[in-house]
């Protein structure tokens, strides 16, 4: 099994616009999705909770960033940097199994049961079949 | 007015702290599974369920299930793209963007509506 590590100095390659940009960009899709939802009821309403928001500028950021590790040792990091955000995907291609059953959790759950418990429990739903999902994948690829 | 600057700022918040997640753990595979986070849902879905309630919220996490199916079949095809033909990841995931809407709203025209 590939280890899992956390590595915080990452956080200093984000640069300040970066995350203000995240942040513009997960607020106004949220406040979208609740427009949208209000103007055209919520079964259109509904697909934008599984909008890829900021997936486009997540990924973007992940090729710049090894781009430019690459560049301080003086290579061309731009095939790596393609790598690591199509590796990136695959991972958030995974992460959706795990979102449809979070999604699928709360609309049977949802109108019988407190909705902060069940939205809890989907929450885990969501990272069990995610984390699930990725050791089955990293195991089958070893 | 306030319920939206409400929504705006849980939901900046929310996306954020998911988006950094994704930007400390390793490796790259595994982060990726955090750029598929309900980041949107868990923002926006309290407050639907306080101000119309749990009826109409699940009609929406119903729908959010057709949405996730669009996402699954963006991201897969974003990143067979770049492992294929290495194109810049910004182009990429813009110009492959209308697949998320196709296969999500033709999802609930043929599946949503009849029930």
């Amino acid at each position: 099994m590939r280890r899992i590590d956390i590595n915080l100095s990452s956080l200093k390659e984000t640069r300040p616009h970066e995350y203000l940009l995240r942040f513009l960009f997960g607020g106004t899709c949220t406040v979208l999705a609740g427009l949208i939802a209000k103007r055209y009821g919520p079964g259109i309403g509904g697909l934008f909770l599984a909008f890829p928001a900021i997936f486009p500028a997540s990924a973007s950021l992940i090729e710049d960033h090894e781009r430019k590790r690459k560049a301080e040792i003086g290579s061309d990091g731009r095939r790596r940097g393609r790598m690591a955000a199509s590796l990136d995907s695959a991972g958030a291609s995974l992460g959706c199994f795990g979102l449809l059953a979070f999604a699928a959790v709360l609309w049977k759950e949802l109108t019988s049961h407190n909705a902060y418990l069940v939205i809890s429990a989907a929450a885990v739903v969501w990272g069990l079949v995610s984390g699930a999902l990725w050791l089955v994948r990293s195991n089958v690829r070893r | 007015m306030n319920d939206y600057l409400i929504r705006f700022i849980v939901g900046g918040t929310v996306v954020s702290i998911f988006a950094m997640l994704g930007d400390v753990l390793r490796p790259k595979s595994f982060a990726g599974l955090f750029g598929a986070a309900p980041s949107i849902a868990l923002a926006t879905l309290g407050l639907t369920i306080h101000q119309r309630g749990k009826a109409f919220a699940s009609v929406e996490t119903r729908s959010m299930i057709f949405g996730a199916i669009a996402f699954l079949a963006y991201s897969a095809l974003v990143s067979w793209v770049l492992r294929r033909y290495r194109p810049p990841t910004l182009l990429a995931t813009i110009s492959l963007m209308p697949i998320w809407f196709i296969v999500s709203f033709a999802l609930w025209l043929l599946v949503g509506r009849l029930a």
